[in-house]
């Protein structure tokens, strides 16, 4: 019976063959490690966002009256409406944590080399599209903070020299952040970015299968197959990876939930408690930070502080932030190692690679805390050391002596 | 050497510098610490507390402030008070046990009286914290120079008037010769005699004329008044404590089983 309906769907549509292509028999690498765990439990949280997201649509309202008190109309009045908040509030931080371990996993082990260079840049479209999604989203619960972050970055528009005013009003609606814009960044949350993030990720997904996984050795299995053109150091996805990918999200559920039931504002992190008071356009509050996720581009945003001829130093901060996040969809271009993994990479790519990590963490922490003259010089250390890992890429991959990546995949 | 670390110490400590004190000018009672809030010590389980500071809210706050967020019948029924005492007592008007913790007060002729409306305090502990609400509520001081003829430690040149200042009576800042604290963790003492070396330290409150309460006693009820406010802050801590124990729980057991799952099909894999 149930071989009958599946030949009725399958003379119709390609069902088994998808369902083999991209799942069951999909070819996974061996010896993947922790790194590898990040794509699917990004998988688990858009379907996370998804969900809460439709629920908390049901209750909120869009307007500048009544954003604020429908968060807690949410909160308070409906059944369990506190889950399903603090789900999508841990869960846009969570996208954000899981999205650079991915980018990261994707720079040590070389994922963006060829043939997998379109893929790496639809993953940074989708980071590029998160960023979007996380700050419209930001705005909508209407506190001082949402208000504020989002008047100094829409500000930053301000500052393109000849056409900068104008875009502002034309981006804002109005002559100030006010119920417009509101109104459109909501339209752009709830309905746009998140059919756009969809549908890139799923190319993403499909643009990978085609191409294939690559593993913490950075050896191409497809050089090495059986006689019905299987690579032979793979497992099919199910039930090897499956297994495995079900404990990594239960173990990842273990601490999204954690969070939920007993940090829900991750202690002032996940959300800001100048974001506990209804957005007011005449008090502005006395630290503006933005979430966790865009502190390292915020401090170099802030670390620009001298203008160049006619260009202000808002506007140089602006394209150095913007910058710092293009230039990751370069990446494909400027390693011009003839290995992939850092385990074959030399000194020098190791070194450049600490240095990012470096970097990105100071400045995320400098984009947290006031400015002052010491930690605006270090930003602008910090912010050149970021570049230079990107800048130098084609020197230090191409100079350096690499170890010989061998042919087959071995486990320990 | 000494020179290096003496220039680490100095760069770390620019750069990890705190960001200010939170509670303003609130001078501790020892006189040794300036601008550190004094703990409130909530507790959410503890719902004698949680009724005291309702009941002190409802007759001393709920006249300005209003809980606009918070509905009459969700904090009768989270603090276990019966809904007939609730309307008998705390209910005024022809409000509803319904209806939402609204007030009144006319928000910009309030704002003309004080200069400042009085702020909605549903949210007040998330946004300021527990310990600055309480140490805000006990640091209201004479002051002659104010509208009003009180200021506060924490909150200075505040709009509100020392509504409690019949229950406190009326505090007033003034100086004491106090011990230093030194580097060793005792007192400064003068090398030569021994003598611990005291200074002149401002800003100690004291009651001159009690009210109602004794000072501890309305250090006490403060409390209750803070512990109710960050329950009304966030009323479903103690249900979501409840809830998430079981569900992390059920997820170990899970995480545990899928773990012996994923061994058993590793073994496949060379």
């Amino acid at each position: 019976m149930f071989t009958k309906l599946l030949n009725w769907v399958d003379d119709r549509f390609p069902f088994t063959d998808t369902w083999e292509r991209h799942l069951s028999k999909y070819p996974a690498p061996i010896g993947q490690n922790f790194w590898y765990l990040a794509g699917v439990l990004m998988v688990v949280v858009l379907v996370i966002q998804l969900i809460s997201g439709i629920w908390l649509l049901m209750s909120y309202e869009a307007t500048v009256e009544e954003a604020f008190a429908s968060i807690q109309y949410i909160m308070r009045d409906v059944d369990y409406g506190w889950i399903i908040r603090y789900m999508h509030t841990t869960g846009s931080s969570m996208f954000f944590l899981l999205i650079y371990l991915h980018m990261f996993r994707g720079l040590l082990y070389g994922s963006y080399q060829k043939p997998r260079e379109l893929l790496w840049i639809l993953g940074w479209f989708t980071y590029i599209i998160l960023v979007a999604e996380g700050f419209t989203g930001y705005v909508l619960p209407w506190g001082q903070m949402s208000f504020w972050a989002a008047q100094v970055i829409m500000s930053l528009f301000g500052s393109i020299p000849f056409i900068g005013e104008e875009l502002l009003t034309w981006i804002r609606g109005d002559y100030m952040i006010s119920g417009i814009t509101l109104g459109r960044l909501f339209a752009f949350h709830v309905v746009l970015l998140p059919l756009a993030l969809i549908a890139v990720v799923f190319v993403h997904i499909i643009a990978l299968h085609e191409v294939g996984s690559n593993n913490p050795e950075g050896i191409d299995v497809k050089k090495h197959v059986d006689e019905d053109g299987v690579p032979l150091d793979t497992v099919p996805f199910f039930p090897y990876d499956v297994m495995k990918d079900i404990f990594a999200i239960g173990v990842f559920l273990i601490i999204f939930c954690f969070i939920i039931f007993f940090f829900p504002d991750g202690g002032g992190y996940l959300i800001e408690y100048v974001n506990y008071e209804e957005a007011n356009n005449l008090i502005t509050p006395e630290h503006i930070v933005p979430a966790w996720y865009y502190t390292p581009y915020y401090a170099m945003l802030r670390a620009i502080t001298f203008p160049i001829g006619p260009l202000t130093a808002k506007f140089l901060g602006f394209v150095i932030m913007t910058a710092g996040m293009v230039i990751i969809a370069f990446v494909p271009w400027l390693d011009r190692s003839p290995v992939k993994s850092i385990r074959y990479k030399g000194m020098y790519s190791k070194l450049a690679l600490c240095g990012l990590v470096v970097s990105f963490f100071v400045l995320g922490y400098l984009g947290m805390i006031r400015p002052n003259p010491l930690r605006t010089a270090l930003a602008q250390v910090f912010t050149a050391l970021y570049f230079a890992y990107f800048l130098l890429m084609p020197f230090y991959t191409k100079y350096e002596k690499c170890k010989t990546v061998p042919d087959r995949i071995k486990l320990q | 050497m000494k020179s290096f670390f003496f220039v680490i110490s100095l760069f770390s400590l620019t750069i990890f510098s705190a960001e200010g004190e939170p509670c303003g000018d609130y001078l501790s009672s020892d006189g040794l610490h300036r601008g550190i809030c004094e703990e409130a010590d909530t507790d959410y389980l503890d719902k004698a507390s949680l009724q005291k500071g309702a009941k002190m809210f409802m007759n001393y706050c709920y006249g300005c402030h209003s809980l606009k967020y918070a509905r009459f019948n969700r904090v009768a029924k989270d603090l276990g008070i019966p809904e007939d005492l609730f309307q008998k007592h705390l209910l005024f008007g022809d409000q509803k046990m319904g209806d939402l913790m609204t007030i009144s007060m006319d928000q910009s002729e309030a704002k003309d009286w004080f200069g400042v409306a009085p702020p909605d305090l549903t949210l007040e502990v998330s946004l300021r914290g527990a310990d600055w609400l309480y140490t805000y509520l006990i640091s209201f001081y004479e002051d002659e120079s104010r509208p009003l003829g009180v200021n506060n430690k924490v909150l200075e040149n505040v709009g509100m008037p020392h509504v409690l200042s019949n229950l406190q009576g009326l505090q007033k800042s003034i100086c004491k010769q106090v011990s230093q604290s030194a580097s060793n963790g005792g007192l400064k003492q003068d090398p030569l005699s021994g003598e611990i070396i005291t200074k002149e330290q401002c800003g100690f409150l004291v009651v001159e004329e009690e009210g109602e309460m004794n000072p501890k006693e309305f250090k006490a009820s403060m409390k209750n008044l803070t512990n109710f406010l960050s329950y009304m802050s966030d009323p479903i801590e103690e249900e979501r404590k409840y809830i998430g124990k079981f569900v992390v729980l059920y997820l170990i057991i899970f995480s545990i089983l899928s773990y012996l799952l994923y061994r058993e099909f590793k073994k496949d894999v060379h």
